[in-house]
């Protein structure tokens, strides 16, 4: 069979399945299966990484927003209250938050079509992008954004902390610890 | 040369799904199945478990959620350490200052974190 | 015959397929094998005769032991989550299984003209591979814990993955000194710059007794432990803390958590979570190897060719799967404080340290003179130092438990 038409399978498949279990992270009627289809929809985007030689990307991606970003999730939902069966999450808002999603997505597809469309790379052989190449372009010619990612992780950080520490009070209501 | 390496890969994830699922549904066809409301009911040592009582409601330390956040924090760190330290010989001291900006400011967080007493677990 | 090939994209698939084939069934048989090894070896520790009976040394006692868990009643609890509840297994074990694609188990050999690697997949991301394969774990026990409807196994959930994600930073901070010196991230590059054995050792060049003595260093193994044995402690500390095993098996700690996050699972769902922590153990072991003990360098005859590698190994992995059960008859339980404790405030502090330490002894001395490296080491030294003389109280209580008994910390 011919690579490309493999490829251009996977990429249909792989991108059929992100765009359902999309849809059901919004239609889903319990929050922790909620989070396991965005999970779906991440590991969707980390194969389309693979798809385009972004290997670093992909595991990245796997090992941040699956591995650390929905686990915090998970743990935020576990902690406070997640019943397992099915809730109504609905309430007054949801035509106004349809519109916001839909102008959202019109959007981001005109500016990603707008900038990129037409645009091809040659990935395969010399352009393979390597992780080296990766690590060098960071560590020179994006030095700012990458040292201020550093300060708004600082930001986050402490943040959690005056927010977490407030109900101190009431540590002796607590248990599990 | 990367999407071949990929195939083994591919093929090991479909294989120890199916055999985990194949086990697991074999099991269920061949064991027996003699379910009785006791044998259902949350283990909790014997003690009935209260009608109504919701399994989730206690709330935990919200250190919890912390050390989550703390996760994140320092898993994007080790994430961009290791194109650093590939790419190490080429960058050379300016390599090796630049991520000592960038962890230098983190150790802070991780200082106040520490300070703030984030990081006691004994109470 | 040869069109069935074409179709589903050559020889090199064939190869792949049967490769995961063959892989996958070894480690089946030697998860029985280490299953029924740590529990002769507990046995012997423990001055019993431990499982005779089924199989010559009692070697089937596994098999009987996974027959029956599989015949066994295939119950949910009442109000449990039904699919999370039967998902969460398979993705214990399927992260397990996955880990281990990028383990190099062997040299390679020659087939019908076509070169077979002894690894699954030798990715340039290897090592990050690693560390995403083990953070998608974390689903299996956090799963299992809320979608069974009870509060033992909720409770032991969140402990259990809090563990896990916290021993996760130290595992992946621990693997970023073997990055700096060997330049790579595929686990097959980093186990070719092992080979061999210890050269150019000019650290000794002009005293006259060592530099004699540096001659010998030639039949030392070229193996990272030599320069990395910090990075290996963390490793080896982390990954028994990521595998879940004694000391650090609190998720299961029965004596306050029935079982932890498995407390509802039984039959062949709890074969799942078994089969995947054993894996873990496997696949840790066979990274230590890898990364700071040479893989499967070692000294090998002329025959067999790939033999000898695989052999090499195997035995190596074998010692390390030894030591975790070794652990296991030896350490108490560590207390939920005292692993938060060691894993947040010395282990990413010191994997931290470690890094800048290899960071700068592995510039060129062009760049940064000896006399400035030294420099920064007396300050990295003044800085450990002034940590370890504060005295955190419970530096000294974790090492002698029985002080605070005493009253006397």
């Amino acid at each position: 069979m011919n690579a490309d038409v493999v490829r251009e399978v996977f990429f249909w498949g792989v991108g059929a399945i992100m765009v359902i279990a999309a849809l059901r992270v919004v239609t889903t009627q319990n929050v922790v299966h909620a989070a396991l289809y965005l999970v779906g929809t991440l590991m969707g985007a980390a194969a389309l990484y693979v798809l385009l030689l972004a290997e670093f990307v992909a595991w990245a991606q796997v090992l941040i927003y699956v591995g650390a970003v929905v686990v915090l999730m998970l743990f935020g939902l576990m902690l406070t209250r997640a019943p397992i069966g099915k809730a109504n999450y609905d309430n007054s808002q949801r035509p106004l938050a349809a519109v916001v999603a839909a102008v959202l997505f019109g959007v981001m597809s005109w500016i990603l079509i707008d900038a990129f469309s037409g645009t091809e790379l040659e990935l395969a052989g010399e352009n393979a992008p390597r992780t080296q190449d990766i690590g060098a372009v960071i560590f020179s010619s994006y030095v700012w954004p990458f040292e201020i990612v550093s300060v708004l992780l600082l930001a986050a950080l402490i943040g959690a902390v005056m927010i977490a520490r407030r109900d101190e009070p009431e540590a002796d209501k607590e248990v599990g610890s | 040369m990367t999407l071949p390496a990929y195939l083994p890969i591919l093929i090991l994830l479909v294989l120890s799904t199916g055999f985990a699922v194949f086990s697991l549904w074999m099991a269920s066809k061949i064991s027996p199945r003699r379910w009785t409301p006791a044998k259902l009911a949350p283990y909790e040592c014997g003690i009935t478990p209260e009608d109504g009582e919701e399994v989730g409601r206690e709330r935990f330390p919200v250190k919890f959620y912390l050390v989550a956040m703390l996760f994140i924090v320092f898993d994007i760190e080790t994430a961009f350490m290791y194109p650093w330290a590939v790419a190490y010989d080429e960058l050379k001291l300016f390599g090796l200052i630049e991520m000592g900006v960038f962890i230098g400011i983190l150790l802070a967080a991780y200082v106040y974190v520490w300070k703030r007493g984030a990081l006691e677990w004994a109470e | 015959m040869n069109w069935v090939i074409d179709l589903i994209g050559g020889p090199q698939t064939v190869i792949a397929i049967a490769k995961v084939l063959i892989v996958f069934a070894s480690l089946l048989v030697l998860m029985i094998l280490v299953v029924w090894a740590e529990r002769r070896i507990l046995a012997d520790m423990q001055a019993r005769i431990g499982p005779n009976r089924w199989g010559p040394f009692g070697l089937l006692q596994t098999l009987a032991d996974g027959i029956k868990l599989i015949t066994k009643e295939d119950f949910r609890p009442q109000l449990a989550d039904r699919w999370t509840y039967a998902a969460a297994p398979v993705i214990a074990a399927v992260a397990s299984f996955l880990a281990f694609a990028v383990v190099p188990f062997g040299d390679e050999v020659t087939i019908a003209g076509h070169r077979i690697d002894f690894i699954l997949s030798d990715l340039n991301i290897g090592l990050l591979f690693f560390l995403a394969a083990g953070s998608i774990g974390v689903y299996g026990v956090a799963l299992a814990g809320w979608s069974s409807g009870s509060k033992y196994p909720l409770l032991g959930a969140v402990r259990a993955s809090a563990q896990m994600i916290s021993y996760e930073i130290a595992l992946g901070l621990s693997l970023i000194p073997i990055v700096l010196v060997s330049g790579s991230l595929s686990t097959k590059a980093i186990v070719a710059a092992q080979a061999g054995s210890v050269q150019n050792v000019t650290f000794f060049d002009g005293i006259p007794v060592l530099e004699s003595i540096s001659r010998y260093f030639e039949y030392v193994p070229n193996w990272y432990i030599w320069s990395q044995w910090p990075a290996f402690l963390i490793f080896l500390i982390a990954g028994i803390a990521e595998t879940n095993r004694a000391p650090f098996d609190l998720p299961e700690a029965e004596s306050e958590l029935v079982a932890g996050y498995m407390t509802e699972y039984g039959g062949a769902k709890f074969l799942m979570f078994f089969l995947g922590e054993y894996l873990h153990i496997v696949t840790v072991s066979a990274m230590a190897v890898t990364l700071f003990f040479g893989g499967w360098n070692g000294p090998a005859p002329d025959f067999l060719g790939w033999v000898w590698p695989l052999a090499w190994f195997l035995f190596k992995t074998g010692l390390f799967v030894y030591l975790f059960v070794w652990l296991r008859a030896t350490l108490p339980r560590l207390r939920y404080d005292r692993l938060m404790w060691l894993g947040w405030k010395r282990l990413i502090p010191a994997s931290l340290l470690w890094i800048a330490v290899t960071a700068v002894v592995n510039i060129d001395n062009a760049q940064l003179s000896r006399n400035w490296k030294l420099g920064a080491f007396g300050v990295m030294f003044a800085v450990v130092m002034v940590w370890v003389g504060k005295g955190d109280p419970r530096l000294r209580s974790a090492v002698s438990p029985q002080r605070r008994l005493d009253g006397t910390t």
